[in-house]
């Protein structure tokens, strides 16, 4: 079918138009039934791209497919229930388990198992999440592109003389009789009371054109604007460096590397404290000191603050939050025993986590030495001392005591929870606990993320479009005075009723009489 | 203190539940003269709206004095969360009101925040003492706004609500009639579990059961009289005389608190359908036929305009509060500005929800009864996220 696209009025349109650029006449005789209008007015019955005619490119279909609003809301609502689904169970993340593989199906028995199998445990980790997000992204580009170029081209090349038709086919419309006499001082009163309605009135012989709020038709195209450069900073945080997050425990007194940093980092003190009476935490802290080497490899102290939960550590690039904070086993103190007389000869403190094999303490005239240290005690089907692990949960020590010119010792054991008083009957000294110490460990969170200040812009923009959409209104009123008659049409991207309220305002100063909605 | 604090909060009470009879006496009566009709509702209306305006200054006044008292805002629980989103509607209402100059909504909107805040009454209302994550100016700034898109994304819904059932809230027989009707049943399921809530505190109802939990023994405390009891569960100390269960939950039901939310949610439902039939016995017809007999001289393009406006005006405060600033706090106190947390996804499911609207709305065409059920099934989404989060699925966000 070949279109004419040439209107009545003599303008020439692009293919595609169903509004005449110039004159508003419908250019297809099948638009032109008064319930296709609000339809054709969302972008002025401008062509857009997707809606090109004839061969089509594969770009061109996938231009169309993603500039289809209709996709859009598709894809928003795929989104919003897959999001959904993943809140069933709780996210890998959330567990207190290594064996995801296992939890789920224990928890949460055969459904739990397909959460896991399906991929719902880590869904918004994965690709095909992420694709999703992708689409949508596409989409606000395209969508964008392709209605805001003829959408702008026709709002700024606004012609204030309408056709009839085009007036009597917009939603709000009303036409009457006036006296030709009183023409004049009709319209000159029409543009006072609309100019007190702040809107923007032109003229052009006997037609009228008011218009207002014009610039919250871009407040949607801004809001896509903040929501891809929100999008594509989150996909930025994928380039190394970007965005680190690692983790680091740090002991009172201890020092630790900042890991992917030069830094370093100091405990100097971390403690929780509760509320009075009550079971609560009222808070998390540790007194950190950053240490940075200077060209010599030697460390100095360049940043010393607080860290609690909702105030971290900020130094450079580099941020550290309060995460995690557990007491643990830090030294313990022993005293040593003579044996014959039952007198105690002194106590040493062994500090668990510096410590060294060879090791000598001082107590009293006596030295004691550290032999071998097993943090996680147990025996070997050998019946050989062993540890299982680094933490110390059964801590066993073998001591030698040395007394003044001796070279070498008895040997004495210490375990954690066990007394070997019978079995070292024989030795002059015995080694006894004599109390433990605690000490905190923080857990720090490592941070820095380039990317913050790109999605708080991305945040803002966002939010003027919103404001600027949701806000204001684009406001249009036609009038035309053709032989005797007057014909008003009112169109408006929201909020009809109001707009219709506002137009029976404006007729009530004139003589005219409009009732468009009940008061 | 403490004691003018729980007046004002009674106070409010007192005068949103007067506001919302002042509202229906405006709108009942047999009067078939229209004008006359028309002079009385909007005689009960004024009144209506002036109480409501003095309930909000009240609760105002109890917001201020509970910051006073406790040192932050009021919304790091349940019941203080829930009464200000009751605040939040009633105040987004009155808004509407100054816009739209419009007294209708009013009739629904207030025996909503009465069913708000009735059924935050419902849970406990002492001042609990803050987690360190929640010690944050942003407790008061995050979760205000929230709630205030929140609320009026509310009062759209009660807008769609009244909009369905000018529409088809008067046909005898369909599917939309039939789901008009469940959601009204599901509305009287929050009344009755705050009347049943309210008795049993008022009497200081309380059993304790002991059971095991993973071989520990855990004590699990009742606040309603026990349905259903924990698996194997022994009473160990009852206030009155009904302590024993009718049923024992099954094996599989085992979380910490899991037997008592099983319990609390029976009651709602029971009680809830309980007053349905109770209503239905009275009027003799369905619930929606009544309602809709009062509201059918509406304008409804108005009603679709007010419901659309509310979430017009509530999207950016809600896209504001509830994502951009619980991101900037999130990054704030847990390093992370997005966590997946299922409360931060289900807020964002809800601006996916309402932006899906809006895209309907705006460039579909999508106007009227279509728009009405969204605004409906938003509402539905938010309290998803209010209820079933907080209670089933636990989170970051599980403060209460």
């Amino acid at each position: 079918m070949i279109e004419n696209t040439k209107c009545q009025c003599g303008h020439n349109n692009p293919l595609g138009t169903i509004l005449c650029e110039y004159c508003g006449r419908p250019l297809q005789q099948d638009n032109a039934e008064q319930s296709s209008i609000d339809k054709e007015m969302r972008y002025e019955g401008k062509a857009r791209w997707s809606q090109k005619a004839g061969k089509k490119s594969i770009i061109d279909h996938i231009w169309s497919f993603f500039s289809s609003v209709k996709i859009a809301i598709y894809l928003i609502l795929i989104t919003l229930v897959v999001a959904g689904i993943g809140t069933i169970f709780p996210q890998e993340d959330f567990i207190n388990s290594t064996t995801p593989e296992v939890y789920y199906q224990e928890q949460y028995g055969k459904l739990g198992e397909w959460f896991y199998r399906l991929g719902l445990s880590d869904m918004y980790d994965s690709w095909w999440f992420f694709a999703l997000l992708s689409m949508i992204g596409i989409s606000l580009v395209i969508c964008s592109l392709d209605r805001i170029i003829p959408l702008y081209k026709a709002l700024k090349n606004q012609k204030v003389m309408k056709d009839i038709q085009f007036i009597e086919r917009q939603r709000v419309t009303h036409q009457q009789e006036i006296d030709p006499t009183q023409k004049e001082q009709l319209l000159s009163d029409l543009v006072a009371a609309m100019k007190r309605k702040n809107f923007h009135v032109k003229r052009e012989k006997d037609a009228l054109l008011a218009e207002k709020g014009r610039f919250s038709r871009w407040g949607p195209y801004i809001n896509h604007v903040g929501l891809i450069i929100f999008l594509l900073t989150a996909l930025l945080r994928w380039v190394p460096g970007w965005a680190i997050e690692d983790f680091v425990w740090v002991r009172e007194g201890e020092m630790q590397k900042i890991p992917t940093s030069n830094y370093y980092v100091k405990n100097e003190r971390s403690f929780a404290e509760m509320y009075l009476n009550q079971n609560v935490v009222k808070k998390y802290q540790t007194d950190a000191v950053i240490y940075a080497p200077d060209q010599n490899g030697n460390l100095h102290p360049v940043h010393r603050q607080s860290i609690l939960v909702n105030h971290p550590l900020k130094y450079k690039d580099y941020q550290l939050f309060q995460s995690s904070l557990i007491p643990e086993l830090g030294g313990i103190r022993l005293k040593v025993m003579d044996r014959k007389t039952g007198q105690e000869k002194g106590a040493f403190l062994v500090k668990l986590t510096q410590l060294a094999v060879n090791q000598q303490y001082r107590v009293g005239d006596l030295r004691v030495r550290l032999l071998e240290y097993y943090p996680d005690f147990a025996l070997d089907e050998n019946q050989q001392p062993i540890t299982k692990s680094q933490e110390p949960n059964r801590p066993a020590l073998i001591f030698e005591v040395l007394e003044p010119g001796q070279q070498s010792g008895e040997k004495i054991w210490v375990i954690s929870g066990e007394n070997l008083d019978q079995i070292t009957k024989d030795n002059r000294f015995a080694i006894d606990l004599a109390g433990l110490v605690m000490v905190n460990k923080s857990g720090l969170m490592v941070r820095t993320d380039k990317s913050l200040p790109f999605l708080f812009v991305g945040g803002l923009i966002c939010l003027i479009g919103l404001a600027m959409g949701f806000y204001w209104q684009h406001r249009r009123i036609w009038i035309r005075v053709k032989e005797n008659k007057l014909y008003l049409g009112a169109h408006t991207n929201k909020n009809w009723y109001s707009l219709q309220r506002e137009i029976q305002q404006v007729a009530k100063g004139c003589p005219l009489d409009i009732q468009l909605v009940r008061d | 203190m403490e004691k003018i604090m729980e007046s004002f909060l009674l106070g409010t009470f007192l005068l949103y539940l007067f506001s919302s009879i002042s509202f229906m006496m405006g709108l009942t009566g047999k009067n078939t003269d229209a004008e006359v009709a028309n002079k009385k509702a909007n005689r009960w209306g004024k009144i209506a709206i002036w109480l409501a305006i003095i309930g909000v200054v009240f609760q105002a006044v109890f917001i201020i004095m509970r910051v006073i008292i406790s040192g932050h805002f009021p919304t790091s629980n349940m019941f203080e969360f829930v009464a200000f989103l009751c605040f939040a509607s009633v105040l987004a209402y009155i808004v509407i009101y100054f816009m739209y100059r419009t007294l209708i909504l009013g009739a629904f909107v207030m025996p909503i925040a009465v069913i708000l805040l009735g059924y935050a009454s419902a849970f406990p209302k002492d001042i609990q003492p803050l987690i360190p994550a929640l010690q944050s100016y942003w407790l008061g700034i995050h979760v205000t706004l929230a709630a205030l898109g929140q609320g009026l994304f509310t009062v759209a819904f009660v807008a769609g609500l009244i909009y369905l059932l000018h529409r088809v809230g008067g046909e005898e027989k369909g599917r939309q009639p039939f789901y008009l009707e469940m959601v009204l049943v599901i509305l009287l399921m929050f009344v009755g579990f705050s009347m049943v809530s309210f008795i049993a505190q008022a009497v200081g109802y309380q059993t304790t059961f002991t059971h095991m939990i993973d071989g520990n023994q855990v004590e699990q405390v009742y606040k309603l009289p026990p349905l259903i009891g924990p698996y194997k569960g022994q009473v160990s100390n009852s206030s009155s005389g009904w302590k024993e269960p009718l049923f024992n939950v099954p094996s599989w039901i085992e979380g910490e608190k899991a037997a008592s939310k099983l319990n609390t949610t029976i009651w709602a439902i029971f009680s809830g359908l309980l007053l349905y039939l109770i209503i239905r016995l009275i009027i003799r017809k369905r619930l929606s036929l009544l309602l809709h007999r009062v509201v059918k001289n509406l304008n409804h393009e108005l009603l679709d305009e007010l419901s659309y406006r509310a979430i017009a005006i509530g999207f950016p405060i809600f896209t504001l509060g509830a994502l951009i600033f619980a991101m900037i706090w999130a990054h704030e106190a847990w390093g992370r500005f997005w966590n997946w947390d299922p409360k931060e996804t289900w807020a964002l499911i809800t601006w996916l929800f309402y932006s899906a609207y809006l895209h309907l709305r705006l460039s579909k065409g999508w106007l009227g009864i279509r728009s009405a059920w969204l605004a409906v099934g938003g509402f539905v989404v938010i309290m998803i996220n209010l209820i079933v989060i907080n209670f089933v699925i636990a989170g970051l966000h599980s403060y209460a």
